[in-house]
């Protein structure tokens, strides 16, 4: 049993407006000295077996085809210890 | 890093450039120098090649798309043709509508989502820009094979996006089309169109007049959206490993676009805004090279003062990002603290960037350094122009000659009826029209599966009238009969969309198309388009409706395989008492059924072909332009004569199509016989020019006389009322075996 973590952000070059929607509602609520917000999506996958090479790059084929859009968002894969 | 100016392009004449990687052709460089008698910057090189684009200079259809202008009918209703950024219409009580369709084909095949989106947003800020109010939308779609695997990526993506965008702005999705054939696999269609209203006398043009006047860049910052290309300048000029990849995928946001339209309306209001544009392709390049061209002749510009997303892009592609949500005004200085109070209030970023000037040059700075300093009519109107050759395809003859009579006819017509009916061309589209919303705001009338959108005229605007008006639109296209014969299919979409309009007791005003084909480079493609201009363009004129505006896109082939021709067209329309308005189909029991029309056997392109035989050979239905405007005469005389109860327009799949459609609309069956001695013809031909229409039986005789007064054939086929399709003596399908066919096939594929 291990879990891996996909962590999924859009392109830096990619706007994301929904980090700006954050960042601007920031000062609203009275915190201050934030000057950007960036938002992503983290996936936690279990699998059965230990997170070996083999798993990590089904895990990683899984980020390809249906966790990330990689047109506009690239990935990270990493074991949780 | 060293910047480009003006003064090391002099110093430095002989400095290679990469114009061919941005698209350009050695003479029209060599013509840049000519024009600014030495090489240009970096900067001015971005601009050109961007302006003298195929997408924004039509430098190969601009020849053909004359004939829009020169064979215009008289159009007393006309106030803003062709050359603004969409076409403006007379509608009466001091109204006017807006509306343009234009294409995001590429785009929305690398990424279905985005590119379909900003599509819509794109199409939006156009007509935004002419001072209306948008209020409705409507989607065109074209797809390869509806179970080909890549399509199952992008319809549902295209979909996805289209109502992300549209139902966050809150605007309604009236209508359009969903059309498969296998020659869109790898080239969708994704043609947008938008309508607004505004009062009469509010109309905005893109203009910069008045030296002195401010030029103001606001909404959304500019970040390194949609320009590939323009890497090629930066990493050749400036050798810096972050610029040597920019995302050509541009991400629209929505809720900017909302906050922009409602901030625009406030501007129009307090009548702070001299001219406006708003940014699409070609963004800053464009904006300001049309406005300063348009206007007294000249801007000033400070280049480093347009506020970033990104602070390290450099000017180049800072004038060629194509970031989403963003307009430019001029102002003038009286008006400029009003200006910026009102875009503060609803949360829009403005920057003066600079002012107008007669000087006849665009000049813009970088940190006080001059990098643009050009004439900019020479970049925004007098781009090359070409005229392209153009031959008939090689094979066209004896793909005419193919006729389908060589076609086994079908033994049993229930079979075909229901084989039809289930294929995805003519399947019921509620799987897609059921993810947009069409009666946010409140005031659709009538949308999908109506044969056309139609709105009522109930906008909260200060000063308008009150109407009890309503705008029809609709849009028609098809490729089968545009590729077999252009000419004639041009016709034939403007001829559909304009009886579609007509069908609900509209008056058809106004035209406006979205030309989508292969390479212009390939003389039978440009074949093709020449074509399919001069078909519309004749149609246009017979039918008395002007082009108002519209767009190309070329270049819709996968190697040297094009799409077939496919001319969309939209029409608009207008009615005088929207409360008239005529439903779609079948309304009640025990009404007359009457086809109206003259129905011959006509097969080419046909959905039978296609779906019995896969079969594409011979030529497409005749136009009958003549007809469809007695046609459109009768529908709309009776429409507001309140004789017709129910209507249906004729088309794919012909008069069993739209029987069963006009059944399937309220679930109302009918009992029809038929007048010929060929069922199958009579069923199934796809003749133009006509319609389904229900009175009630008291009506009939003044309908007849109506119609024998305009000379339009009327044959009453029998009665509404009953659960079945009961046509005698040929086929009699139970209503729910209908809809189950009808129902089940998109959702079988898309899930």
């Amino acid at each position: 049993m291990a879990r891996v973590i996909v962590d999924v952000m859009l392109k830096p070059e990619i706007l994301d407006a929904q980090g700006q929607a954050i960042a601007r509602a920031l000062p609203r609520l009275g915190f201050s000295g934030v000057s950007a917000v960036r938002q992503g999506k983290r996936f936690e996958v279990e699998i059965d077996g230990p997170a070996d090479e083999t798993a990590l790059s089904d895990v990683r084929k899984m980020a390809e085809t249906l966790l990330a859009n990689t047109v506009i968002e690239d990935y990270t894969v990493t074991v949780e210890s | 890093m060293s910047l480009d100016t003006v003064k090391r392009a002099e110093e430095t004449p002989g400095e290679r450039q990469p114009y061919a990687e941005l698209g350009m052709k050695v003479e029209e460089y060599e013509r840049v120098r000519e024009i600014l008698g030495r090489r240009p910057t970096g900067s001015e090189l971005a601009i050109y090649s961007v302006m003298w684009s195929e997408h924004c200079s039509y430098k190969s259809s601009k020849v053909h798309l004359r004939q829009f202008g020169t064979k215009a009918p008289e159009s007393a209703a006309l106030l803003v043709g062709m050359g603004e950024n969409a076409g403006v219409v007379d509608i009466g009580d001091g109204w006017a509508a807006t509306f343009k369709i234009e294409s995001h084909n590429h785009p929305s095949y690398v990424e279905p989502h985005q590119g379909a989106a900003t599509g819509v947003g794109g199409i939006v800020r156009d007509i935004m820009s002419m001072g209306a109010r948008p209020v409705a939308v409507m989607d065109a779609l074209r797809f390869g094979g509806a179970d080909a695997h890549d399509t199952r990526r992008v319809l549902p993506g295209v979909v996805e996006g289209i109502s992300h965008y549209g139902n966050c702005l809150g605007l309604p999705n009236i209508g359009g089309e969903v059309v498969f054939d296998p020659c869109y696999i790898g080239n969708p269609l994704v043609n947008a169109l938008c309508v607004g209203l505004l009062r009469k006398d509010q109309i905005k043009l893109a203009v910069a007049p008045g030296p002195g006047n401010k030029v103001v860049l606001f909404g959304a910052l500019t970040g390194p959206d949609g320009i590939g290309g323009a890497s090629v300048l930066a990493s050749a000029t400036f050798e810096d490993e972050s610029h040597a990849k920019r995302p050509s995928v541009q991400v629209g946001d929505p809720f900017m676009e909302k906050l922009l339209i409602e901030c625009c309306l406030e501007l129009y209001q307090a009548d702070v805004v001299v001219g406006i544009q708003d940014l699409g392709a070609a963004g800053v390049s464009c904006a300001t090279t049309e406005l300063a061209a348009k206007g007294t002749g000249g801007m000033n510009v400070r280049l480093d003062l347009v506020p970033l997303r990104d602070p390290s892009l450099r000017p180049e592609e800072i004038l060629m990002s194509e970031s989403q949500e963003r307009m430019m005004a001029v102002v003038t200085p009286d008006d400029i603290d009003a200006f910026m109070t009102i875009c503060a209030k609803w949360d829009i970023p403005a920057t003066v960037i600079g002012e107008v000037t007669d000087g006849g040059r665009l000049v813009m700075t970088w940190h006080g350094e001059t990098i643009v300093d050009i004439p900019p009519g020479t970049a925004a109107d007098e781009g090359p122009v070409y005229e392209r050759p153009f031959q008939e395809p090689a094979g066209q003859l004896a793909l005419n000659s193919d006729t389908p009579k060589r076609l086994a006819r079908p033994a049993d017509l229930r079979a075909t009826l229901l084989e039809l009916l289930g294929s995805p061309n003519l399947a019921s589209k509620e799987w897609v029209t059921s993810q947009y919303d069409r009666y946010v705001r409140g005031n659709t009338v009538l949308a999908q599966p109506a044969d056309a959108g139609v709105l009522r005229i109930s906008e909260a605007m200060p000063g308008a009238e009150e109407t009890k008006r309503g705008i029809a639109l609709a849009t028609d296209g098809n490729g089968r009969y545009a590729r077999l014969d252009p000419y004639a299919g041009a016709q034939l979409a403007l001829a559909e969309a304009y009886r579609n309009v007509a069908t609900t007791g509209a008056t058809p005003l106004a035209v406006t198309n979205c030309l989508n084909f292969g390479s212009p480079e390939d003389p039978e493609v440009m074949w093709q388009f020449a074509e399919a201009v001069r078909g519309l363009a004749d149609a246009c004129k017979t039918l008395g409706v002007p082009v108002t505006g519209g767009n190309v896109s070329f270049y819709n082939q996968t190697g040297s395989v094009p799409i077939h021709p496919t001319p969309v067209v939209g029409v608009l329309g207008v009615i005088d008492d929207v409360a008239t308005r005529v439903r779609s189909g079948f309304t009640g029991d025990g009404d007359r059924i009457v086809l109206l029309g003259e129905t011959e056997a006509e097969f080419g392109g046909s959905e039978w072909a296609h779906v019995a035989h896969g079969h594409l050979g011979g030529l497409p239905p005749k136009a009958r332009l003549a007809s469809e405007r007695d046609l459109a005469l009768v529908l709309t005389t009776a429409a507001s004569q309140g004789l017709l109860t129910g209507s249906h327009d004729l088309s794919d799949g012909g008069l069993a199509i739209a029987l069963t459609e006009a059944c399937l609309a309220q679930g109302i069956g009918c009992a029809v016989s038929l007048t010929g001695d060929d069922a199958f013809v009579e069923l199934f031909s796809e003749s133009s020019a006509r319609a389904l229409v229900t009175v009630r039986p008291e009506s009939f005789d003044t309908f007849a006389k109506l119609c024998a007064t305009h000379e339009v054939p009327c044959y009453s086929l029998g009665t509404t009322g009953g659960d079945s399709l009961n046509v005698k003596g040929v086929l009699d399908i139970p209503i729910t075996e209908l809809r189950q066919t009808h129902t089940a096939t998109l959702p079988g594929i898309f899930g």
